[in-house]
């Protein structure tokens, strides 16, 4: 009994893993750029919808649809007039200039918002739970994953139904030729991070009020999310969700074995993963 | 055909103001390794730190600048070879310069199965997939009792005191053994540095380096001209693990305290040694010598604002990579041609006959 429950609870947080993982999935499909700084920007987020519910007292859901479009042209303003002027044929700028702004956005929201470790107060919700059959699931988790899904079938309407979703496509295809058919790059590519940026909001919502968080915790997500999208392959979503919950579950049995393995028996789930299938388990773009 | 282009051709390395460096540079060394008569020991530390960064950037500037190997998690090796070292001395018992040597054999073992891993992610992949080893590496080590667990421990006091170095040192300036620890310790730093920027220096100058450069420059055409990419990559990597790791053993012997989460500091290990290569400029030895001055007057200018001083490092950084890739020394270099370690290959001698217009071949 005690292994269903854990293999749940990680089911569960993998939904957490994975809303981290889409948005660097969706920037790593169309531009092949490995944003480092994802994770701050997650903390970022989260930090953005806290002084929102704060100050203005509003509804942490409420709070965070009223950040997605700030996030947003933070997003899209961050890709058009920074990383954009990155992209070459070396893979250095953008990595460097990302990992740069990583440091930039942590010491920044260090100086802000001190060293303090917050929570955003979301009532009794947090400690709610209710009875899936013999187990008892917390209804944040349940709802963290649920979004996950959303968010990940929500992508692929964009991806497969829309004329921008095809742009993405094509520009992930061949830049070039995408070029020439009257596409352009520079705002598709901002308009993309603008969206990984409302999907960033989603996950620092949950990230915010399910655990503590401060502003040095953005590297370990950005990890977590990473490892999540390698594990599923790179440009399949649904794989995303299932590498999210590889990790996730990876660690709550960790942690159910000693408390003090939960971080790395992740890392030692995708390192396996890593040997046995170095594209992944559902791997559809090539490189 | 004139016999002006018959006199033969050279190439050479040589550069504008490289045989002069080479006489002031001996000069400087033999002045640095005087130091100790004439400087106090805050200096003394000061400049340890300073040599010791300058290693650990120059091993970097050889992955990112000269392999293509962009690596964020070298963290690993300084942890590593830091603790290798305190095993050594604290388990085995061993006098804690012999353990500086075998720390930095036991990075570069630690790197062979790491290279296994990361070799299987391409450019940006690799990145993170560096920074997972080193968490990998810091969490196994934190679960180790024996030494320290999560909290850490120190250097015994009677194996840093009792070193028959650190006795000659001591008897030899007549100073007490904190004292002589901290010239022994600035003395192997220069040392390492000595040694790390000669070694980069001949690599590159060598038939390897000239492949290395063709692998970074152009994988495939390098490849189809018989360089072994993977061989050449991967022997770089071994070796920045060895040179990283022997830094961090000899760091630690000085700190003489560790803890996993300073010993795998990301920002104390790498984003400062990413920082000072990006800033003095990457993909040259001169750059991360003129890295680690400017950044360590930055360091003592703003050393009074806290997560400021990180935030403007970070904010210079990106300015340098956006608006000048080549770095600080890029810069320079540019404009005067000066080179101080040349390792490009130029065509000399012969003469080129301005070709007439309408003759042979146009």
């Amino acid at each position: 009994m005690m292994w269903i429950d854990t293999i749940v609870q990680g089911i569960l947080l993998g939904g957490l893993y994975a809303l981290f993982a889409a948005g660097l999935s969706l920037v790593f499909g169309i531009m092949r750029l490995v944003n480092l700084a994802h994770g701050d920007l997650i903390v970022l987020a989260a930090f953005l919808i806290l002084v929102m519910v704060s100050a203005l007292g509003l509804n942490p859901f409420v709070a965070a649809l009223v950040a997605m479009p700030l996030m947003f042209a933070i997003g899209w303003a961050l890709q058009f007039y920074l990383l954009n002027r990155t992209f070459g044929t070396d893979i250095l700028p953008p990595l460097l200039v990302t990992f740069g702004l990583s440091i930039v956005i942590q010491n920044g929201l260090l100086e802000g918002f001190t060293a303090d470790s917050r929570r955003i107060p979301v009532g009794g919700l947090d400690s709610a739970s209710v009875a899936l059959g013999p187990i008892n699931v917390g209804v944040m988790p349940l709802l963290t994953l649920a979004s996950a899904v959303a968010v990940i079938i929500g992508l692929n309407q964009l991806f497969y139904r829309t004329s921008l979703g095809r742009a993405f496509r094509a520009i992930s295809d061949d830049p070039v030729t995408a070029g020439l058919m009257g596409i352009r790059p520079k705002n598709i590519f901002a308009t993309a991070t603008g969206i990984a940026m409302v999907v960033v909001t989603i996950a620092a919502l949950y990230l915010g009020t399910r655990a503590n968080f401060d502003p040095t915790i953005g590297p370990a997500r950005l990890i977590y999310a990473f490892e999540a999208v390698i594990i599923g392959g790179l440009g399949s979503l649904w794989g995303t969700l299932f590498g999210g919950i590889v990790i996730g579950v990876a660690q709550t049995f960790g942690a159910a074995v000693n408390p003090e393995w939960q971080i790395l028996a992740g890392h030692l789930a995708f390192l396996l993963v890593l040997l046995l299938k170095p594209r992944g388990l559902f791997p559809r773009a090539v490189d | 055909m004139t016999d002006a282009s018959l006199t033969p051709w050279k190439v050479e390395t040589r550069a504008k103001a490289s045989a002069t460096f080479a006489i002031v540079a001996a000069l400087i060394i033999l002045l640095a390794f005087a130091a100790p008569l004439f400087v106090s020991r805050s200096v003394l530390q000061d400049l340890f730190f300073i040599l010791t960064m300058l290693v650990l950037a120059q091993n970097w500037n050889l992955l990112a600048g000269y392999a293509g190997l962009v690596s964020v998690g070298q963290q690993a090796f300084v942890g590593f070879g830091a603790y290798a070292m305190f095993a050594l001395v604290i388990l085995a018992g061993l006098d804690p310069l012999a353990a500086i040597l075998l720390a930095g054999i036991a990075s570069s073992l630690l790197a062979v199965p790491t290279a296994f891993f990361l070799f299987r992610l391409q450019g940006a992949y690799f990145a993170i997939g560096s920074w997972v080893i080193a968490e990998v590496v810091r969490l196994a080590l934190a679960q180790l009792k024996m030494l320290g667990g999560g909290t850490g421990t120190s250097l015994p006091r009677e194996a840093t005191r009792d070193m028959p170095a650190l006795k000659l040192v001591g008897e030899l300036f007549g100073v007490k053994s904190s004292g002589a620890g901290d010239i022994l310790t600035y003395w192997l730093a220069l040392l390492l540095a000595i040694a790390t920027i000669g070694l980069v220096y001949r690599l590159l100058r060598s038939k390897q380096g000239l492949g290395l450069a063709a692998v970074r420059d152009n994988q495939e055409a390098a490849r189809s001209v018989g360089v072994d990419a993977r061989r050449m990559k991967t022997l770089v990597y071994l070796a920045a693990a060895f040179g990283t790791g022997l830094c961090g053993a000899l760091i630690y012997v000085q700190k003489a305290r560790i803890s996993p989460d300073a010993a795998f500091s990301v920002v104390d290990w790498t984003a400062y040694v990413i920082f000072i290569v990006v800033i003095g400029g990457i993909g040259t030895i001169e750059g991360p010598i003129v890295g680690v001055i400017v950044f360590y007057i930055l360091q003592n200018l703003l050393a009074d604002y806290g997560s400021w001083y990180l935030l403007i490092l970070g904010l210079i950084g990106i300015a340098i990579m956006l608006f000048a890739p080549r770095g600080l020394w890029g810069l320079f270099a540019e404009r005067t041609g000066i080179q101080l370690f040349p390792v490009r290959r130029r065509l000399t001698g012969g003469t080129v006959t301005p070709s007439k217009k309408g003759g042979p071949h146009g």
